[in-house]
């Protein structure tokens, strides 16, 4: 009796969404939101990282970087990018407090000099450190820049997933006229990605795997390779020892704590 | 090299490994981490010298290292010596302890004691606010070379900003090329026999005092130095052998500045300026400008940073500015390849007496953990009677090939 009191106090909501039909946008956009919903609460985090960078004839040359973030409740992350090497950038650091809305602060420290140095962010579309990762490519995901639309369903190495086209708002400073992502119905984890260059021909590929959770919550992939198809060249990043909830706070990212990384 | 020479470079040698190895041995038991470069570098003049006594050409061999420890509780302690050997120039042949300083991060405090390097600034060609520590002139005219300075360095973090306060018990004099060196005035700087404002010379006991704060996508730095100015006047004077020579006089000062760095859309835009009393005449040097990036030139991966900047200085030309009323522009080339190509053009123009330095900065990774930077400069035009003329026979081509470890 309980349960069909239930079903008939529902029966409304579940007709009105029913009959409403959903638009693409409206249903890309609903995606992209429940994708960031489930990175909410994570706190912070710290993890290593190794990038390897292949030229068209498989020579290879690395990088390691060490990366902390602080969620921002109703913002953008905080995040403190660290080099580790090659030598020539050892010790350099840069601290981003990412915005849902306008540009990025961004600062960089320069170890031979002592110096912290503003960055003009606006533009994103740049090489990070010559990898085929551009800075809008690893900067923080915020839902309100971009616009988003549904475009199907696919399967991707068996995982039943969602297509949904995404587009800069800032389109004059960003590299891409749109973006392709590969989302999983069930935990929401993107796995591959397409992105199409300002003449809107495919420029580069991502896929992510080997993931894992954390906190029996977040997932994270502990690979990515970025694969440029105009260029040949391709770019690998290794993630480990991710940790959560490490007790960074505020002050941890700031110009100050910027001057004294190691 | 004449044999009083040979004795004081080998001198000065001996004591530099003695002190570099005293230093090192209460980190030796402690576990640290160990990193350094070693760099060899060359030197070739384009013209023959215009005094006597210098040379053509110098190679060298400079070494640095950084020992880290950090502590359990927050606390952290660091060794940056530094070491360079020079073919021509024994005053180039120096070294000194860069960092040597224990650090305690509390809550909202954070305090440094020992010696260390603090920057202060925005600018890319003068940095005429940056005070603390002294300029390590023989390593670089662009003066962002600087030695260890003693300190005692107590940071407040607050919410409405940054106060720095610093203590600095004893004043390291600044270095200046010798007889044999290029890049010097006429008369060589005699460097033992500084002349010091204070009855209390290099013991005075200077003072500072920074407010910073950022306000969205502007940072503001105001800032107070009262102490030994880091700035010589240079006097003429005969020396113990009856040549004439270059004494240092060091005068007491007060400097008060601003600095800012601030982004607007993609512009970023910077600027310093400093009001200064003292011994001379009280004066005022401002300098600011621009710099813009272009993303992906001509659909490629490159870079290229446009850089625009301007500085005014009211000294009098007893003083060994070499920037009064100058123009500066720098075109910044990054290729983004895994070798992280780099050049920098940089012009000077002084709008005053039509001298001209042009300057190339070029850089690329070799392997993992070496790299091979070329730096050239020119001095163009140096009417007579400005400072930047001594320098007009100097231009130079320098290959610097540095190791990682």
């Amino acid at each position: 009796m309980r349960n069909l009191l239930l079903i008939f106090s529902l029966l409304p909501l579940v007709l009105t969404t029913t009959l409403r039909a959903e638009t693409a946008e409206e249903r890309g956009l609903a995606i992209a939101r429940e994708a960031d919903a489930r990175e909410n609460g994570f706190g912070d985090f710290s993890s290593d990282m190794e990038m390897i960078l292949r030229n068209r004839h498989g020579q290879e040359s690395r990088r390691a970087i060490r990366i902390r973030t602080l969620e921002v409740a109703g913002d953008g992350d905080k995040s403190l990018t660290i080099f580790d090497s090659p030598g020539d950038v050892k010790g350099t650091a840069l601290l981003t407090f990412s915005h849902k809305v306008g540009d990025d602060d961004q600062w960089l420290f320069l170890p031979a000099l002592k110096r912290v140095k503003r960055i003009a962010s606006r533009n994103k579309s740049g090489s990070f450190m010559g990898s085929e990762f551009a800075y809008e490519d690893i900067a923080s995901q915020e839902v309100e820049k971009y616009t988003y639309k549904y475009l199907g369903d696919a399967l991707h190495n068996g995982h039943e997933c969602t297509m949904v086209e995404s587009s800069p708002v800032d389109a004059a400073n960003s590299g891409y006229t749109r973006m392709v992502s590969w989302r999983d119905k069930d935990e929401y984890r993107l796995w591959k990605v397409e992105y199409f260059d300002r003449k809107a021909s495919h420029l580069k590929t991502l896929i992510l795997d080997e993931y894992q959770q954390y906190l029996q919550r977040f997932w994270r992939p502990h690979r990515m390779e970025m694969v440029n198809h105009q260029n040949g060249k391709s770019t690998e990043l290794r993630w480990r020892n991710y940790q959560y909830r490490t007790g960074l706070s505020a002050g941890d990212f700031s110009e100050n704590s910027l001057k004294r990384v190691k | 090299m004449p044999k009083q020479y040979r004795q004081h470079f080998f001198a000065k040698l001996f004591c530099t490994l003695v002190g570099l190895l005293i230093s090192f041995l209460p980190f030796s038991c402690l576990a640290m981490e160990f990193s350094g470069t070693a760099a060899v570098e060359g030197r070739l003049f384009l013209h023959s010298p215009q005094f006597a006594g210098q040379r053509s050409q110098d190679g060298s061999l400079a070494v640095s290292a950084e020992l880290y420890h950090e502590f359990t509780n927050g606390s952290s302690l660091i060794m940056t010596p530094f070491a360079r050997l020079d073919s021509a120039d024994q005053e180039r042949t120096h070294a000194d302890l860069r960092e040597l300083n224990y650090l305690h991060v509390g809550d909202k405090w954070e305090v440094r004691l020992g010696l260390g390097k603090v920057f202060w600034g925005a600018c890319e060609f003068v940095h005429l606010v940056d005070i603390i520590n002294q300029t390590d002139l023989v390593e670089s005219l662009d003066g962002e070379d600087k030695i260890g300075q003693p300190l005692g360095h107590l940071s407040l973090v607050r919410d409405w900003g940054v106060v720095d306060a610093f203590y600095l018990p004893y004043f390291r004099e600044r270095t200046f090329a010798g007889v044999h060196g290029r890049l010097r005035s006429s008369l060589v700087v005699d460097t033992d026999h500084p002349l010091y404002e204070s009855g209390r010379e290099e013991r005075h006991q200077d003072v500072a005092l920074r407010y910073s704060r950022s306000l969205g996508s502007l940072d503001v730095g105001l800032s107070t130095f009262q102490g030994t100015s880091r700035e010589p006047f240079l006097l003429p004077a005969l020396n113990k052998n009856g040549d004439p020579v270059l004494l240092p006089f060091y005068e007491q000062i007060n400097q008060t500045a601003v600095d800012l760095q601030g982004v607007f859309g993609s512009w970023l835009v910077k600027a310093e300026a400093l009001y200064r009393t003292g011994y001379g005449r009280d004066f005022f040097a401002a300098t600011g400008g621009f710099e813009y990036t272009l993303v992906g030139i001509y659909d490629s991966a490159m870079d290229l940073g446009l850089i625009g900047e301007y500085v005014f200085d009211d000294r009098e030309h007893d003083r060994a500015t070499l920037f009064n009323n100058d123009l500066m522009a720098g075109l910044r080339l990054a290729f983004n390849d895994a070798a992280s190509s780099q050049i920098l053009l940089g012009l000077v123009q002084d709008l005053e007496y039509s001298s001209r330095l042009l300057t190339v900065e070029a850089g690329r990774r070799l392997h993992e953990n070496v790299r091979l930077n070329l730096e050239v400069a020119l001095f163009m035009d140096g009417a007579t009677g400005s400072v930047d003329n001594a320098l007009g026979d100097d231009d130079f081509i320098k290959l610097e090939l540095l190791a990682y470890f």
